[in-house]
């Protein structure tokens, strides 16, 4: 299925793998793992779940931008071919340097014993391998158990790992290794020149039906969209990955977003943070942790690094599920919702975008173009609270998002209230609101709001939670926001940065 | 001939036993070299094959329309059990596990036909294109279920029962009694690489299968029963699993003989792998319990008399299901003296897929029984959990000839107690009292969070208690360059148990590691072994390697003392060398000359373990040849606004004997605990009325991750800890035993959500102890308490 290079840029995909030129001209909804096993021969990188959530297949992308390659750890089995158009992968096996030296993060691991059953492991050094490459050095213990979350191992408890994690950064970083990122940047630009990927022309897959589009610029989209409205748009693929690997779904033709540079950009001004729809959750990361610190714990949260290097904040958005994690807090914060088809742009709520289960309010060929907020001023209390089985890479049982403001005299002036995970589709608790509103922020008055929560919701029970541990914790997430408003967090929190215990 | 003295040179040999050596897979793990099942290059040809599975727990198969599916693009073949030329049946022995259903499915989930098609993709397509019509039947879902329709898998027999003395007049006699049943969660595998097995066709109607099996030679019995060949024409082989866990000891069978099935009548090559959801599905368990106890006490807490009541979810069918019941009777004593007992088994037969064996295989829920016991007596008298543990152990082995506080339940004498010893040093260790004291004044004063502790014991007996099981076969050459090649019956899961056999012949032969070669578990090179499982593996192979390495070495030396007219006693085997009487020769030198002097130097080496016995209709006898012991503290803190929990602390004393090898030894000791904290907090198998898995995949499914690991945890081999019986080298088995140190962490969260409420009303927290279920336990404890 893949040519050595020859130079041809038209109907196919080129990259780099492991350093190599190559074009893939096959089905354009094959996955990346799919097409290393089978197309490529490449047994190191491994399927255990092929829904993004073991880790096992995880590879390292580069992507070109300003001059510089940034590296990343994804999740190969929920990556389309056509995503990787101008990009590098890079497998476990294309870690090895010459004569068969170890990479620091392979050496790390076989030092400290990481390996029981071996399974898991390839996607473990390539997670550390996407840090070394990005040239952080992983110590802390959060931080390492945040940059390995999405890496299952059922052997050994993780403690090695972690060992090898830190023995990773004291392990000198070989010549060989900045020598061949500095080929890896150099083919990267020459993919860009080859591929058009500058800016003049989409690359196109369509050798076989159904076909990838990769737009470059909005009014391409728009044009693309307008012709082909019933085209599957993808952004990070974590999701529409899965109607690939588990529900077996045809995508026809589609539209990825991933390389329109209006929709990447992720700006703050005037008090005002807009985010573009292919923003990913690692981009906003630091963004939201300077902009709105009580977001950030909730944005680490979700997924896994390995997700939240390819899922967008849109993405979450525009899939319209009732147990994402960003519009329950988006909609605490008043955000706007930007839809846009053929050039014309909409503003709505975000709340009101979502209509009913699995229906949204998305025209066809519209899409969305961003989400704005005002950025929340000093005096409120904001909080954003996800209650999982697990801290990390799980879905909510319940997500609530507060945003309250206090007046001089300590009553509530202003209150939005959000949570997923309540209903069919994220949804405002008014109910609750209305109970607080203009009313003495207090034990008792909370208590009255308490009361209020069945007229917003009637969870269902499904295997994350029955509906009655729903109802309970979302009437207790409140009771946490009020803790904390007199004591701090510090008593109230197990995880994150704000946790003493 | 006489055994090396290290004393007589300072020259050691690489790798021997008992030195930290690396796993023998370690680098080709690291570099994505290591090869399983699906990495075997694919001979040209091969074909893929998925399942058809039944939308129902319970129904009859009223039509099959296949059509759609034998039309479906890339599919060469659709296979249903007509197409079986010998026995419809994948079971280990009961015959009742049809390969592919017919007329009557029995679990949500279980396989009806199978599509072989040119890729996977393509057969997982064609495979939801099969039209099924059922007629639903009544199906029986859950313990309560199976318990109130009567459903066990041994019929109407009255439930298999071991005891010992009156436990109801001593527990009437008792100055305290209290009772209450403990609900304990299933538990899937979640081995990262999933069933898998890769059949050739060869010659006549021999077929070679590469099978991700603990078993290798079930795995050769069931092809040929399945074909209707004779052993001799299948060979199956295993070079390492991408983890176990139990989870591969019968659950390969079926895709091994469905992959031979196809290669035969398709004449091709072919690989059957399940994808993760259908393996989920397809696949059984840990077997959920509902125990129920009842028990009579003194003031300190001991136990006069108990009865539980066990009840084991086993699935539609028998699979190993009856020896997983009797291990968890074997463990309702954990390391308690019990001076009068009765236990007694329910093994509910229900519509859901068979469950089968599980690291510890029932022993743990055995277990979880018990420790609930202890934490119940210690909240009724108001104590510590641990003086009541403390107060019930058995006696140690330092006091074995008083005869007291000794017999099992089972009417073993337990000779080698050490968990009062090993207790003692990690109540020290972990400084437990002062935590304890430390814990109650943080409680005070945190209304939101609560912290609690806990120390748990294992007593674990090692033993297949199905006694023929307890054999093992090796097969050693000595080739002339003075390299070994090491064979034998055992299969790699990641335990290590290649590099701990591979240390036992290095020793040996007093070679380097490096001169031997470990290769794949094939059932042609050593026949008629047992699974790799009951933590057995390196006790019997490792013993069995030995006998064959000896038995070249006896050779070795009685040829080469008459060579120089010496004694055979005088033949040492030295680092690299061999010493006759006053001469010396490099080892290579001294296998060359016996090669030229035509000594055999290929070996067979056969073990089968002592002392034991076990007489089941009696339930009497000696079904352990030893035990191992190992406990952990555990520290925990809960929310009691959403009953999310997390461990904060991990010590673990455990008892490896004199270990074979303390790096593998420790990884088997940290890993256990993770899983079996897992399998006690978040791992929730969630089922819909309908019997249909709700939690089949990670993304639902969720196995402790990396920042779950405590972030203190101290794990320690009881340095004092021997074997007393003559086990290889002293050794003890490691594999399960530690798993049962995660119970700890299940009474820890019982004790911190005991500290939310005012200490009237017992937690009785279930497991998995999932947030919802310590938010549960949270408001009863709270019950009737004024609000805060």
């Amino acid at each position: 299925m893949a040519e050595p290079s020859t130079g041809r840029a038209d109907a196919s995909v080129s990259l780099l793998l492991n350093g190599e030129p190559l074009h893939y001209a096959g089905a354009a909804d094959m996955t990346l793992l799919d097409w290393l096993r089978t197309g490529r021969g490449l047994k190191g990188t491994k399927e255990g779940c092929a829904e993004g959530d073991c880790g096992a297949c995880t590879v390292v992308v580069g992507t070109l931008a300003d001059g510089r390659v940034q590296h990343r750890a994804i999740n190969a089995c929920i990556a389309l071919m056509p995503m990787l158009s101008g990009r590098s992968v890079w497998t476990v096996e294309g870690l090895a340097g010459p004569g068969g030296s170890l990479h620091p993060a392979a050496a790390a691991m076989i030092d400290r014993q990481a390996s029981q059953c071996g399974f898991c492991t390839p996607g473990f050094v390539m997670s550390l391998a996407a840090a070394a490459m990005s040239d952080r050095r992983l110590l802390d213990r959060r931080e390492i158990g945040d940059e390995l979350a999405g890496n299952l191992c059922r052997c050994t408890g993780y403690g090695p790992i972690i060992e090898a994690a830190r023995r990773m950064g004291e392990i000198a970083r070989p010549d060989w290794e900045s020598e061949r990122l500095q080929r890896e940047r150099e083919g990267l630009a020459s993919l860009a020149v080859a591929t058009g990927a500058t800016g003049e022309q989409p690359a196109l897959l369509s050798g076989q039906q159904p076909m990838a589009h990769l737009p470059s610029s909005l009014d391409e989209l728009d044009r693309l969209l307008a012709s082909r409205p019933a085209a599957t748009i993808v952004a990070g693929a974590t999701d529409i990955g899965l109607h690939v690997t588990k529900a077996l779904r045809p995508l026809g033709p589609q539209i990825h977003l991933d390389r329109v540079p209006e929709l990447r950009a992720i700006d703050v001004a005037a008090g005002r943070l807009v985010i573009g729809a292919m923003v990913t959750y690692s981009q906003a990361e630091p963004v939201f942790a300077a902009q709105i610190p009580a977001l950030a714990e909730l944005v680490r949260r979700i997924g896994s690094r390995q997700v939240r290097n390819a899922g967008t904040i849109g993405g979450n958005i525009a899939n319209g599920s009732p147990i994402g994690d960003m519009p329950p807090a988006l909609i605490a914060l008043g955000a706007t919702l930007v839809l846009r088809a053929g050039g014309t742009e909409r503003r709505i709520p975000l709340e009101d975008y979502f209509l009913a289960y699995g229906r949204q309010d998305r025209r066809p060929g519209e899409y969305v173009r961003a989400v704005e907020l005002d950025l929340p001023g000093p005096g409120r209390l904001l909080g954003f609270h996800k209650v999982s089985k697990r801290f990390d890479q799980d879905i909510s049982a319940v997500c609530g998002g507060f945003n309250i403001a206090l007046g001089d005299d300590g009553t509530v002036t202003g209150v939005r209230i959000a949570y997923g995970g309540m209903a069919a589709t994220p949804r405002r608790a008014s109910h609750v609101e209305a109970a607080l509103a203009g009313e003495p922020w207090t034990e008792a008055t909370v208590a009255r709001a308490c009361d209020a929560y069945v007229a917003d919701f009637t969870p269902i029970t499904d295997m994350r939670a029955s509906a009655g541990y729903r109802l309970e914790v979302a009437r207790n997430l409140i009771w946490r926001v009020f803790h904390e408003s007199r004591h701090g967090p510090g008593a109230t929190r197990l995880v994150g940065p704000d946790a003493t215990i | 001939m006489s055994d090396c003295d290290p004393g007589s040179d300072p020259q050691v040999i690489r790798g021997g036993v008992r030195e930290a050596v690396p796993h023998d897979s370690s680098r080709k793990h690291a570099t994505g070299t290591a090869v399983y099942v699906d990495d075997i290059p694919e001979p040209p040809g091969t074909l893929h094959v998925a399942l058809g599975l039944s939308e129902h727990a319970h129904a009859r198969v009223t039509d099959i329309d296949l059509e759609p599916v034998r039309s479906a693009p890339g599919v060469v073949a659709v296979l249903t059990a007509a197409d079986i030329p010998g026995a419809n049946d994948v079971s280990p022995f009961a015959g009742d596990d049809p390969m592919l259903a017919t007329g009557e499915v029995c679990y949500h989930g279980q396989p009806i036909f199978a599509v072989v098609a040119r890729s996977f993709r393509e057969a997982r397509v064609a495979a939801r294109l099969g039209r099924i019509a059922y007629q639903e039947l009544p199906a029986i879902l859950t313990i309560d279920d199976a318990l109130s329709a009567q459903s066990f898998l041994d019929g109407t027999d009255p439930p298999y029962t071991m005891s010992r003395g009156d436990p109801d007049a001593a527990i009437a006699a008792s100055p305290h009694r209290i009772e209450g049943e403990i609900r304990i969660g299933g538990q899937e595998h979640f081995y990262l690489e999933g069933q898998a097995a890769l059949a050739v066709p060869g010659e006549d109607d021999d077929v070679t299968v590469h099978s991700s099996t603990q078993h290798p030679t079930e795995i050769q019995h069931v092809v040929a029963r399945v074909l209707g060949l004779a052993d001799h024409a299948v060979t199956v082989e295993c070079r390492r699993m991408g983890g176990g866990f139990g989870g591969k000891e019968t659950q390969g069978n079926l895709p091994a003989a469905l992959a031979a099935l196809a290669a035969r009548i398709t004449r091709r090559p072919v690989k059957v792998r399940y994808d993760r959801d259908d393996d989920f599905r397809i696949t059984g368990k840990r077997h959920d319990f509902l125990i129920a106890y009842r028990c009579g006490f003194d003031a300190e807490g001991r136990i006069a008399g108990i009865v539980f009541e066990q009840a084991a979810r086993c699935g539609m069918s028998f699979d190993l299901s009856m020896a997983i019941a009797d291990r968890a009777m074997f463990h309702a004593d954990n390391a308690y003296y019990l001076d009068t007992a009765r236990i007694v088994s329910r093994r509910c037969k229900t519509h859901t897929a068979s469950n089968t064996a599980f690291r510890g295989f029932g022993g743990p829920q055995g277990m979880v029984g018990i420790e609930r016991v202890m934490d119940h007596i210690a909240h009724h008298l108001g104590r510590d959990p641990l003086e009541i543990r403390r107060a019930n152990y058995y006696a140690e082995k330092s006091q074995l000839q008083k005869g007291e506080r000794l017999l099992t339940p089972y009417h073993m004498t337990v000779e080698d107690c050490v968990i009062g010893e090993l207790t003692a040093e990690l109540e020290k260790r972990a400084d437990y009292a002062d935590r304890r004291a430390a814990i109650r004044h943080w409680n005070a004063s945190s209304p939101i969070l609560k912290r609690g502790l806990a120390l748990t014991p294992v007593k674990f007996g090692i033993s297949f208690t199905l006694t023929h099981l307890n054999q093992a076969g090796a097969l050693v050459h000595l080739y002339t360059d003075g390299s070994v090649m090491l064979n034998h019956g055992g299969t790699e899961m990641g335990q290590g148990l290649y590099v701990k056999v591979a240390q036992v012949v290095a020793e040996e032969f007093q070679i380097d590691i490096e001169r031997v070669k470990i290769t794949a578990t094939s059932t042609a090179k050593v026949p008629n072994t047992s699974p790799t499982a009951a933590s057995s593996g390196s006790d019997m192979n490792g013993m069995a390697a030995r006998r064959a390495a000896r038995a070249i070495k006896i050779r070795m030396a009685r040829h080469l003392a008459s060579e120089r007219q010496a004694d055979p006693d005088e033949v040492v085997f030295l680092p690299g060398r061999v010493r006759i009487g006053e001469a010396e020769l490099p080892f290579v030198e001294a296998v060359r000359e016996c090669y030229r002097g035509r000594v055999s130097l290929s070996a067979t080496g056969y073990y089968a373990t002592p002392k034991i016995s076990w007489d089941r209709a009696a339930g009497r006898g000696r079904p352990f040849y030893y035990f191992a012991y190992g406990a952990a503290v555990t520290e925990v803190a809960i929310d009691t606004l959403t009953g999310e929990n997390r461990i904060l602390r991990v010590d673990i004393l455990h008892d490896a004997g004199k270990s074979l090898n303390p790096a593998i030894d420790l990884g088997q000791i940290e890993g256990g605990f993770v899983q079996g904290a897992g399998w006690l907090t978040m791992e929730e198998l969630v089922f819909d009325d309908k019997g249909a898995l709700r939690t089949h995949a990670p993304s639902t499914y969720k196995i402790p991750a990396c920042s779950d690991r405590a972030p203190v945890m101290n794990v320690q081999l009881f340095e004092r800890g021997e074997n007393v019986e003559d086990t290889i080298w002293r050794s003890k088995a490691v594999g399960e035993p530690p798993l049962m140190l995660g119970i700890s962490a299940l009474m820890a969260l019982s004790d911190a959500v005991a500290a939310a409420g005012e200490g009237r009303i017992y937690p009785a927290l279930d497991a998995p102890a999932t947030p919802e279920r310590i938010l549960a336990a949270v408001n009863r404890v709270r019950a009737g308490s004024p609000p805060s």
